[in-house]
Formats: structure tokens, sequence, C-alpha cells
């Protein structure tokens, strides 16, 4: 069990410097740090200068070092665009992303199990028919058309909630908040919807699937052999048989959650760590950009670990050792 | 199971197609409405899209059949609707449903090609991964864990806003293409591989590789005509569901600007444009190319569901 | 007279599908009294599992009941609401199936689903119900049951599971047991030990048992009734005595005749030409008499019920037709002479095949980082572990041995399918050691050939059988045209007993043993000498076996071939085999001719083998399965492999690996037996 941590913790390290060398060539080899700088008007002269005390003409191996060295400590620069601490955006819009990627994750487990285990249970019921077209239509539409629909609807014909932005919001020191306000509130539903409806539909399906799986079973087949009721069977043996192989593939898709962010903070203009993604990205603004390939990598680095551990503590087949040579 | 000797032996050709109609494939097809209905709309989506030229009543990009005069007209049904202009105008004074079929083609061509460079990639890597096996299994595999540990839509913009940035901003429109098709392949192989791994580990055991084996074939005969035939099934699945995913990538990419050029729209690129309008009341310039979008995605999500079922051995 | 504890009449078991609606059990009657044994026996696809599921409620929808009645204990239960059939299951009609892997709750202790069950159908606390489980845990032979309960099943045995899973089944006290095919994925030895447990149990606890089983000789052991099934009903049903000595429905005469038995030698089994017909497909009047060799006018038009006939009850009109008059059926047999290839292959000094000091071994163990850090040990399965043997040119050379003793492995070792750890192999004195070697000497490679065991994956779905029987002759380059490779392939396909022009289709469309007629088919392809089986009736009902192993003999008499059969099965060895080697955990512990290892057994794991197999002639010999499981060649004993199970064992053999010594023309390798301990044993 340990051996296996560490060979993942190892894998984590190798994928981050992975990361960090694409962030680090962006950075190095794209455009020219210097212009991005101080402008055009600057002497020749002076540009040398920058670059020597900027350590710019240090082989690249020592600047990579560097530049690792820097992100570790959370010093990932200056943008080009904005002109300011890059680690300062980024305090900046992270809590509005989590909040919304928080709420996202509640909703779609929260109604995408129940839904899943529904749907299993009463295969031909019209409720069960019912999920099911609407899971295809969430699986099958780009989350930024349901952004789109939603603001139609509910902005533009009904006027009913506010169609970009986030509201007011509350500081509660480092951190802000649109959950204590009315338009933080209203601001935040269709956002968090269109975030949950892809993933929520996709556990929805999985837990479906596995679950039909695992009631095909002989175990299955054999408890209700030994009269026991539907409650023990369904809830008892299928449920837990079905969570184990979902636990890990649900983790993993709520880690793209954030991912997801970045398109519905565009769709409603929600500013949070994606929208400041893409406005790099279309900006060229390298700095912003490489330090949040990191921060993600690293997000995401953190997830796979996790998951990968709970699937340890869950399944004892994993857990306890097997049975050695002569059978007791 | 002697074969009756009264009847003349009717064609190869005849008696195949008579059983692709009896097989389980047709008649589960013939079966569901729903999957026929789904059918019938990608196929007329796709016919539209190669034959655009001369199904769309108006080329919307010759600047010189386009008026500015005729902008913003609305649908046909509306009041002030102009029944040369179907489903409206945009800003610039272009058929809105000319410019949907033309956004299908980009949207179908850049997701068949993404689907075309991602199956060949997976798929190779796959047979060899899983026949071979060892360290070359090993690495391919480790690589695919990483990529798969992070969701399909970020390596896409990943690669695509690397690359936008090295290639740097005044490159010529069409690399634009390029860039994107090599986004989405490069972030949609791994499913490949790993079915076709999977499928092959699953085969390779299998006793009739064995009886080949002892025949005295070599690896090469036996991946190409003994386990390809075999996971061509499970392949085709998921050839079907990424399209979909394939389009809505496309779709996703251009909409955030980092997708296709803006001179030649894919239906992303049109909502996008729209957008802007959506709030100013010409609604119909976003809604009906996000309605073209829903209804192609849903269509062919609905066909590899179905090809799913009618492949899944335990349904049977 | 005592109401009868289960009756089911007139049974029927229908299941809609798009080619029309199929009938799996068709008007079946039967009854079993309280404390009896009652066996159904058929072949696959004849109805006894899908009546075992009709009568607990258990049928996979589509799949109905669409008439007749069941009752327990006079009380109809087919029918009934959902929670009243639930309550009867489990507590007054218990159920095990075949696979003891796959029935248990891999996520909860043995001892939570016992206790889940016990809690479920009686008015127990926790805590009774626990100490009742340990007690079960202890009834059903599981050694330490205080511990053992609060493991899980994955850390069970696979015999120890079966005892877990009867457990289950008794927990609540039912006064019936179904048990499907609750020994077929066992081992022989662990076979005869879960018989005697379910036996025992059984009579202990005065539960009665409806056994569905496709082996006969389970059935001769265990059951005190038997109904003998064939396409959904009962053609004949009576004591286990009358059924098997004195058969009267033709199909269970062709079929006890099918059944290689070690007490006779035959030169050919009884054979029933043509498989049980498709669910769609039945025959009218009775369904047998297509197959049937004495079936007259009547038959065809009108089906036959069960009336009773002497002790038994038998539908079969020979008997209840006024004009036929007594049944001329009857058990005919011919007795084997020595074959003359057999006689050639003794005076033939110099061997086919020879091999020596065979070793294999897999490297398992867990990668070096874990081994490292938790100071794991490295772990190496000694598949084969030094085996030496010769085959001469025309015999047919038997393996036996149970899983895990690397009989299997052996055989892709001789053909090339692995490569060897340490030994020689050499055909015609010529060596194949390498794959240096084979490529080299292709000519004498390509002499050898493969069939395999299972007839469902060992062709290529995707071909066509034409296509699959030709692949030999083509990658050999035997034929140069296609009108040459057209008609060897019809020749071939003409050999196994098929046709040409099923060239044309695809291996799904065949049953199990035409599958294996086809690869039979297709190792004669490359003209080969020998060929190595590995148990290629293992997975074949026993009426086609009987086909398959009678097409074997006339092809080895016609082409001279020679044959490595390889099989579990210690009858059909005795069957068709001229000499016999015993393998355990990697080594050949006995070697002899087939007449003298049957009579004259000489090592104790061949003795306590020949003990395991269900007895047919039932001649009441007192049966003493060997105790303890078969152990894993991950980490075999040390010295002898076999000592801790070994009655006879000594300090001696635990330390040194005894060596192969000739007693008499067996070669035995075994200290009891060099040093003349054993008491002399014979077999029945």
């Amino acid at each position: 069990m340990l051996s296996f941590v560490l060979r993942r913790v190892v894998q984590s390290v190798v994928v981050m410097l992975g990361v960090a060398m694409i962030a680090f060539s962006l950075f190095t080899y794209v455009g020219d740090p210097i212009t991005n700088l101080v402008g055009i008007q600057t002497s020749d002269a002076k540009r040398a200068e920058l670059r020597e005390t900027l350590g710019l003409n240090d082989p690249p191996p020592v600047q990579f070092v560097r530049f690792v060295g820097r992100a570790l400590h959370f010093q990932f620069g200056i943008s080009y665009q904005q002109k300011r601490k890059v680690v300062d955006i980024i305090a900046e819009r992270l809590p509005a992303t989590l909040e919304l990627s928080m709420l996202s994750v509640i909703l779609a487990l929260g109604l995408g199990v129940p839904m899943g285990v529904y749907t299993a249970l009463h295969r031909d019921s019209w409720l069960s028919h019912l999920m099911l077209s609407l899971s295809l239509v969430g699986v099958s539409l780009p989350t930024f058309l349901i952004g789109i629909t939603l603001i139609f609807v509910f902005a533009v014909q009904l006027n009913l909630l506010p169609s970009f932005g986030r509201g007011e919001v509350v500081h509660l020191g480092f951190w802000t908040t649109g959950l204590l306000t009315a338009s933080g509130l209203k601001s935040t539903i269709m956002p968090a919807i269109t975030l949950a409806l892809f993933q929520m539909t996709l556990i929805m399906r999985l837990v479906r699937s596995e679950m039909i799986e695992v009631l095909r079973s002989d175990y299955i087949r054999f408890g209700r052999a030994r009269g026991l009721t539907n409650r023990a069977v369904h809830f008892g043996h299928a449920l837990k048989n079905t969570l184990v192989p979902v636990i890990t593939i649900t983790g993993l898709q709520l880690g793209s959650i954030i991912a997801f962010a970045i398109i519905t903070e565009t769709v409603f203009q929600w500013p949070g760590l994606g929208l400041m993604f893409i406005q790099a990205i279309n900006e060229v603004d390298i700095p912003v950009m490489s330090a949040y390939l990191l921060l993600i990598a690293c997000f995401f680095v953190i997830i796979n670990l996790v998951v990968d551990l709970l699937y340890f503590a869950v399944d004892p087949r994993l857990r306890v050792a097997r049975p050695t040579a002569v059978g007791g | 199971m002697s074969a009756s000797s009264a009847a003349p032996e009717p064609s190869r050709l005849s008696e195949a197609l008579r059983r692709a109609w009896d097989s389980d494939l047709a008649y589960s097809f013939r079966r569901s409405k729903v999957t026929m209905l789904a059918g019938a709309v990608t196929l007329l989506f796709i016919g539209s899209a190669l034959f655009a030229p001369w199904v769309a009543p108006h080329d919307p990009y010759d600047m010189a059949s386009v008026n500015l005069l005729d902008a913003f007209q609305p649908p046909v049904w509306v009041d002030g609707g102009d029944s040369r202009f179907l489903l409206g105008t945009d800003d610039l004074g272009r058929d809105v449903l000319s410019t949907i079929i033309y956004g299908l083609r980009i949207s179908l061509g850049v997701g068949f090609a993404s689907v075309f460079f991602a199956a060949t990639l997976g798929i190779t890597l796959g047979l060899i991964s899983g026949y071979v096996g060892g360290t070359v299994d090993a690495v391919i595999m480790r690589i695919a864990e990483v990529q798969l540990s992070f969701p399909d839509i970020l390596i896409a913009l990943l690669i695509d806003g690397t690359l936008r940035s090295f290639i740097g901003p005044g490159a010529h429109a069409n690399i634009a293409f390029v860039v994107v098709i090599s986004a989405i392949s490069l972030a949609y192989w791994v499913q490949y591989a790993r079915t076709v791994r999977g499928a092959i580990m699953v085969e390779k055991n299998k006793e009739y590789v064995e009886a080949a084996r002892v025949i005295g074939r070599s690896p090469a005969f036996i991946m190409l005509r003994h386990l390809l035939p075999n996971v061509m099934g499970p392949v085709l699945v998921i050839a079907t569901i990424s399209l979909a995913l394939a389009i809505v990538t496309e779709a996703t990419l251009s909409f955030l600007g980092v997708g296709v050029p803006p001179t030649q729209p894919s239906l992303g690129t049109l909502i996008r444009v729209g957008n802007d309008f959506l709030f100013s009341g010409e609604w119909w310039i976003t809604i009906f190319p996000g309605a073209a979008l829903a209804i192609m995605g849903l269509s062919v999500n609905l066909l590899g569901d179905w090809l799913r079922d009618v492949f899944n051995p335990k349904l049977r | 007279m005592a109401q009868p504890l289960l009756q089911v009449s007139d049974l029927r078991v229908e299941f809609p599908t798009r080619w029309g609606t199929l009938v799996a059990v068709d008007g079946v009657s039967f009854h079993i009294d309280p404390g009896e044994v009652l066996g159904v026996v058929g072949e696959s696809g004849a109805g006894k599992s899908m009546t075992g599921s009709a009568i607990i409620g258990l049928l996979e929808p589509p799949g109905r009941i669409a008439g007749g009645e069941i009752r327990l204990d006079g009380q109809r239960i087919d029918g009934l609401a959902y929670d009243e059939i639930r309550r009867i299951r489990g507590r007054r009609i218990g159920a095990i199936f075949q696979d003891p892997l796959t029935s248990l709750d891999p996520l909860y202790t043995v001892g939570r689903q016992l206790v889940e069950t016990m809690l479920t159908h009686l008015p127990l606390t926790p805590r009774q119900a626990r100490e009742r489980a340990i007690e079960l845990l202890h009834e059903v032979g599981i050694p330490g049951p205080e511990e053992r309960i609060d493991h899980y099943p994955h850390q069970f045995s696979g015999g120890m599971r079966q005892r877990v899973v009867i457990a289950l089944a008794l927990c609540a006290g039912p006064r019936l047991i179904i048990a499907d095919e609750p020994t077929t994925a066992l081992d022989v030895s662990i076979q005869a030990q879960i018989i005697t447990l379910l036996k025992r149990l059984c009579a202990e606890h005065g539960t009665a048992v409806l056994l569905i089983t496709h082996d006969m000789g389970v059935i001769a052991e265990t059951a005190d009734r038997v109904a003998v099934m064939y396409a959904g009903r009962i053609g004949e049903i009576g004591s286990v005595a009358d059924v098997i000595h004195r058969p009267r429905f033709p199909y269970t005469v062709g079929l006890m005749g099918s059944i290689p038995a070690i007490g006779e030698e035959v030169a050919r089994l009884t054979q029933i030409d043509g498989s049980m017909p498709r669910l769609n497909e039945i025959p009218t009047g009775c369904s047998y008499h297509p197959r049937c060799p004495l079936a007259f006018a009547r038959c065809t038009i009108e089906r036959p019920e069960l009336a009773p006939v002497g002790g038994a009850a038998v539908a079969c009109w020979l008997y209840h037709d006024a004009g036929k008059a007594g049944a001329p059926v009857g058990l005919e047999r011919a007795p084997r002479e020595a074959s003359a290839a057999t006689e050639r292959a003794r005076r033939e000094p110099k061997p086919l095949i020879r091999v020596a000091g065979l070793k294999r071994h897999f490297d398992v163990s867990p990668p070096w980082i874990e081994r490292l850090l938790e100071r794991k040990e490295k772990r190496i399965v000694y598949a084969v572990n030094g085996v030496d043997f010769a085959i001469a040119r025309g015999e047919t050379f038997g393996l036996v041995g149970e899983s895990g003793c690397g009989k299997s492995t052996l055989a892709r070792l001789i053909v090339g399918l692995y490569g060897l750890t340490a030994g020689t192999v050499s055909y015609q004195g010529v060596s194949l050691s390498t794959p240096h070697e084979r490529a080299h000497n292709h000519a004498f490679q390509a002499k050898m050939q493969m069939i395999f065991q299972d007839p469902h994956a060992s062709l290529n779905p995707r071909w066509r059988v034409y296509d699959i029987v030709a692949e030999p002759m083509r990658a050999r380059g035997l034929v140069s045209s296609a009108a040459e490779t057209r008609e060897r392939v019809g020749e071939l396909l003409h050999q196994v007993g098929l046709s040409a022009a099923d060239g044309r289709r695809y291996p799904h469309e065949f049953s199990g043993g035409q599958r294996q007629r086809i690869s039979i088919a297709r190792a004669l392809g490359g003209e080969p000498e020998f060929l190595v089986c590995d148990e290629p009736t293992s997975a074949l009902d026993v009426s086609v076996q009987a086909q398959i192993l009678n097409l074997m003999a006339d092809l080895q008499a016609r082409l001279g071939l020679t044959y490595l059969f390889i099989s579990h099965d210690l009858a059909v060895v005795h069957h068709i085999a001229s000499t016999v080697g015993v393998m355990y955990l990697g080594r050949l512990v006995e070697l002899a001719d087939t007449r003298r290892l049957f009579k004259h057994p000489r090592h104790p794991y061949t003795r306590m083998l020949l003990d395991a197999v269900p007895d047919l002639t039932m001649t009441g010999t007192r049966r003493i399965p060997v105790a303890g499981e078969v152990p894993s060649p991950i980490d075999p004993p040390s010295g002898c492999a076999f000592h801790p199970r070994c009655p006879f064992a000594t300090e001696r053999c635990r330390t040194e690996v005894p060596r192969p010594v000739e007693i008499d023309g067996s070669r035995v390798a075994c200290h009891a037996v060099e040093e003349a301990r054993l008491p002399d044993g014979q077999a029945a």
C-alpha cells in the first residue's frame, strides 16, 4: 500500500514537471518578455541591461529551475495586459470559480446519483423514460449552448435572472462570496445549472448502467434466492457494488467541472479563473496563461491521487491479502 | 445442418443482403423509431453539408450577392419577414439558413477529420500496445493515463492555445484548421487506444489466436487479419460517440474564439457572433444555429447509443 | 400416504422472443418426498435449470411460467405475489448455484452475509445469529470459524467458498434445496468433498434436495431417484439403481452408453447422432424421434406421456403402444481389443516425441519497488517443474491432473506456444527446444498440431469455416491453387462428418460438437503426425463427447496419428489412452499403461483421484475423500509436493523430491512406494 502511494506521488511530480516545462517554454519562446514589459520606446541598451538583470541570458535549464522555484513560491510574474502581479489576479478570481464549482458539484452529485439509481431500478416507468431523454439532451448539448438557451429564456424573454456577472458580493477576509446577497444568489443560479447539467447527466447514466450490470450478477441472484428483501438487495448489495467503480470515475468527472467552468464563465461573463484564462489566450498574456496551467495541473493531480486512495479504501479486495498456497 | 438441395443457389450478393436485413443489427434498427429518426436526420445533415452549394438558397460568402440593406430581417413567419430568407438574416445581410448549411459543412468536416485522425492514431497505438505488451505497452498506457486525468476540453484548449502562441497571430487563416483538428484529435485518441487495447488483450488469449500461432502465422498477420476484425465493433461505437464529442468540442472552441478562422465560420462561430445580438432582439441569428447544433449532436448521440446496445453481447 | 414436500404438475415455461415463443419446459411433472434427493439429469438445453428457477421463482424475464402448478407442502407457490414468494425463498426453499466465485458479494464479509440472511427469516438477535453462523461454518467444515467469519469471500479458496454457499443456503433451515450444478466448477477431489458434505448435511437436517446436473456419476452417488430430461420434458423417472442399470427410455440408454466408465473397456462408445433440437425447432410427436434408432410411425405424430413401467415411469411408445411388447433396448457395446496401432507402437523402439527435464516458470512478482518497500517476496509460478516422458508413434498418451497441475502449460510447451525455462523437446530425434530450432527445423515443427478446449473461442468468429480450415494448408504452402484448396477443404470437412457446403457458414451457426469437428478438420489440414489435444471434449455434453471421441479414434486408425490427450476426466482418459501420466503441481507422479494404472494405482495421489471419481456402478465402497485443497503452484510445498495431503508422508517426503522409480511396469515418483511402505491397493 505504501509503495502504491509512493508510486503515485512520484508519477504526480513527473506530470507536474511536464506541465511546468510547457508553461516555461511558453514563457521563454513566445514573443519577447522584454517588449511586453517596457514598450517600444526603450533603448536597446536599456533592454540589454534588463535582459541581464532578469537573468534571461542564462542557459535554459537554469532558467527552468528558477521558474519552478518561483512557482513554488507563488511568484508567477506580472501580467502583460493588466500590469499587475499574476498571483494577485488569481487570488481575486479564485473564490468566484471555487464557489460556482462547488455548487455545481453538489447539484450534480445530489441529483445525478439518485436519478441514476431510480432509472436503474424502475426501468419501465414513464419517469425513467423522461429522465433518460433529458439526460440524452444534457449529454449531447455543448455547455455553452445550454447557457445561451437559459439566458435567452430566463433573462431575455422572461427577465427573471441576470445574464452576466456575479451580482453583489460580500468580502469575508480574503474570500468574496456572492451567496449572501439576493442579487448574488440570482446570478449564481443559471451558471450553476449550466455547469452542473453535463456532469449530472453523465453521472446519472454511469450510475444507471453500472447498477443494471450489477443487478445482473450472480450474487444478487443468490441474495434473492435467500429471500433477502428488495431493500437489502438493491441498496445493501447492489448500490454498494455500484458505487465502488463509480466513485473513481465520478471523482475525475468532478475535477473536470473546473475545466468546464472556462466555458460557463465565458458565457455568463463570470469573473473567475476560466474567463481569465480565455482572455489571456486571446491577448497572448503569457504569464497568466502559464500560471493557470500550473494551477490547474496541480489541482488535477491532487484529485487523481485522492481518487486512487479512495478506491483503495473502499474495495476490500485491494486492502486485504489473498490466501496463499495451501488453503485452510 | 445440410443445405436443401432443391432450390437453386441464390447469388452471393442477394444472400448477403438478405443476411444483413435479417441480422440483429438491422432488426434492432428497424424496431426503434427514434433511432431511425436519428439516422434520417444525420443523413439529412450530412447530405446538406456535402452538397451545400446546391442545397443552400444563397451563397452567404459571395460578397457580390450580399446586400447590407437586407440586414436583420426576421424569420419568414414573423412580421416583417422576407420569403427570400426563411430563417432571417444576420447583421451583414447574409441568409441565416445558408450560413447554417455552410456552417454545418465546416462543423461536420472538422468533426469527421478529427475522428479520422484520432481513430487512426488511437487504433494503431492500441493494437501495438495490446499485442506487444511489455515496456511499449507500459509507456503508451502511462501517457494515456496522464492525459486521461485531465478533461478533454482542457487538453484541446491547451494544445490549441500552445500551438497558437507558437505560430503567432499573423499566420494564415487556414493554419487554424490544422490547429483545431490537431487539438481535438490529440485530445481524443486515448479512448480508441484504450478500447482497442482492452479488446486485444481479451482476444489475444483466445484459443483461435493460439491456433493461428501454432499454424505458424506471423504476429503482423495475426494482428491484422485475426484480431482487428474482432475489435472493430467497440471501435465503431466509440467513433460515433466521439464524432458527437468532436463536433461539440469544435463548436466550443470556436465559440470561445480559439477555433476555426472567422472567415469560414462553423456553427460555433455563428452562435458566438449571434450572441451579441441576443439582447437587442435579433434572437434568430444565434438561436437557429444553436438549434442545428443541438439536433446534430442529439442525433449522433442517439445513433451511438443504439450502436452500443447492439454490440453489447450481454444484452443479446 | 404422506404428502410429498414438492409437487410439480404439468409445468410449462415459455420465452417470447423475436423468433416466436420458445418453450423451455414442456409439461413436466414430478414430486419430491421430504428428505429425499431427486436428481434431474440432462444435457444442455434440456430445461433442467429452468425447472429449478421456476420452482424458486427466479425465472429471468421474459421467461415466465405459462402453465401447470407447483405445490410446496400442498400450498400453491407459483403465481404468488412477490413478497410472499420472497418469504418462501431461503426459509422453505434454498438454492445453490454453480459458480462459488460469483455467488458471494465481494464487499461483505461472509459473516455479514450469513447473519443478514438469518435475521431476514428467523426471530434471532444479531448476537444469536452470529453464534449460529459460526456453528454453521463449523458444520460445513471451515476450520477456525470464529476468525473466518469476518473474512471476505476472496480470502477463501474455491472449495471453501462453495462450503460457505452451502452454509448460506441452509442457514434459515429450508426443507428443500435446489442445487443447480453445485460441483461442476470444482476440481474432482474437491467435488468429492462437497458431494459428501451435501449428502451428510441434508441427511442430518432432513432436507430434501433437487439436484440438477449433467453428471450421471454425481447422481449415482448422491440421489435416491432421478429424472432424465430431454428437450424440456421428462423421458424417464425412477430410482437411481433402476434408471442407471436398467435404462428404458432410448435416450437414457444412449446416454448411459456414451459415458465412458472406468470399470469397462469398450472400443467405441455408444453414439447418439445429431444433437438436442433447438428450442424453436422441437419436432412433433416424441421430441427424441429424429435421433432414436427404434422410432416408428406413432413416435412422429403423438407425444408420449409418463406411464409406469416396472418400478419407474417412462414416456415412450415402445412401452405403451399396444403393438410393441417389451423393450428391445439395452446396452450393447463391443469390448475393446488392443488396436493394431498400439501393438505396432510397442514394437517400435524409437519414440516419436521425447521430453526431458521440462520446466516452465512464470515470474508474477510484484514490481520491484513494491517488493522493496513492503518487503514482499518474488513470486514464481512453477507451472511445470521437471517432466520427462516419451510418446511412441501411433500411441495415445493421456495426461491427467487437476487445475494448476500444469498439464495445459505442458501442452503449450511441446507445441511451442510457450518458451522453455529448461529441458528439451525433441521430435523424431530432432531438438525443437528453442524458437530458433523450431524455425530452423520447420518441417518437423509443422508435423505437430493442436486442438483446444473451448469450441467457442478456438475459431475466429469473423472468418468463414472454409478459410478457417484452409489456413494451415495455405500457411504451409501445401496447396497451389484455389481449386486444389477447395478440394482439400471439402475432403477434410467430409472426413470429420460435416459437408463441403458448411464451408460457407460462420462458426456461430454450429453447435459445440460441430465446432470441435471444424477444429479437428483445421488441425488435419496441416497434414500433421502428432496432435496435442487440450481437453477437447471437456466443454461438450456427454453424448456429443462420445461422437468426438469415436471420431478421433477413427481418424487415428485411418491416418496413423499420434495423440497427446489432456484431460481432468479420468474416465475419458481411461477410454481413449493407451498410456497415462498423472501430473501434480508441475511434476509427473505416475506413468503407466492405462490398464495397469487403473487396476493397480501406486502413487497415493493417483489412488485418491481414482477414489474421488463418482461411482457409476455404485458398488457401495466407502469413500474417504482426501482432505485439503489443491495448492497453488506459486508456493509449492517442499520435497514431495503431495506431502501435506498424503496419509503416508514421512520426514523424508517433506525434504526430498522423490525420483521416478520403475516398479512392475509403472514409473512412480513416491518415497512410500519406493520403500514399499504402501498397503497393496487394488482399485475396485
